[in-house]
């Protein structure tokens, strides 16, 4: 059984989704890559942020 | 609405062969339309996805009760094939019982919705919406 830690599942699914987001979104190479990695920052990013603000609010 | 690329779409076999190409076999679609690069990528990362999925003893929802399980069962239903063979082989946990387990089946569910958001997108090359 496969068991990554919570923040390699994040950045395993940030990257199957914004590759996919990546070409299926933008029409030119360039364009696919830039938004790829804009929405791989944002998944990653966002979870991050989100995870500090739920370590303070618990606290 | 007909646009110089609709027109050259027509009469050139079924319109929707990319979309249900794609839907059944993920990155089938842009294959079909000879984009093999494009095809490769969503195919490694849908089948990666549904892959790990898996793995990680993710449920594959097998029968709707409530709204949560009719989503998830229409998530899974956007991997085609997958699903499918997957039900056949009897792969995937009946019961999340982990916090891993939780994690894989919405990876499952994920790669589903990704394949049909690619299926479209195939269909959409097809018919001349997006180059």
């Amino acid at each position: 059984m496969f068991k990554p830690s919570h923040f390699a599942a994040v950045v395993l699914f940030a990257l199957f989704a914004s590759v996919v987001f990546g070409i299926t979104q933008r029409e030119t190479p360039q364009r696919m890559v830039r938004y790829g990695l804009y929405c791989f920052v944002l998944f990653v990013g966002s979870a991050i942020v989100l995870s500090w603000l739920m370590f303070l609010i618990a606290r | 609405m007909a646009t110089p690329n609709n027109k050259n779409a027509e009469g050139q076999g079924f319109v929707y062969l990319p979309l249900i190409a794609g839907w059944l076999v993920p990155g089938a679609g842009h294959f079909l339309l000879r984009k093999w690069g494009r095809g490769a990528l969503l195919s490694a990362s849908i089948l990666g996805m549904f892959v790990l999925g898996i793995a990680m003893q993710g449920q594959l929802y097998g029968s709707a009760h409530d709204i949560l399980d009719i989503l998830g069962m229409a998530g899974d239903l956007g991997t085609g094939m997958l699903y499918f063979l997957s039900r056949l082989l009897g792969l995937g946990a009946d019961l999340v019982q982990v916090t891993t387990a939780d994690y894989g089946t919405r990876f499952i569910v994920v790669a589903g919705l990704l394949n049909v958001i690619s299926a479209v997108d195939a269909h959409n090359l097809r018919t001349g919406r997006k180059v």
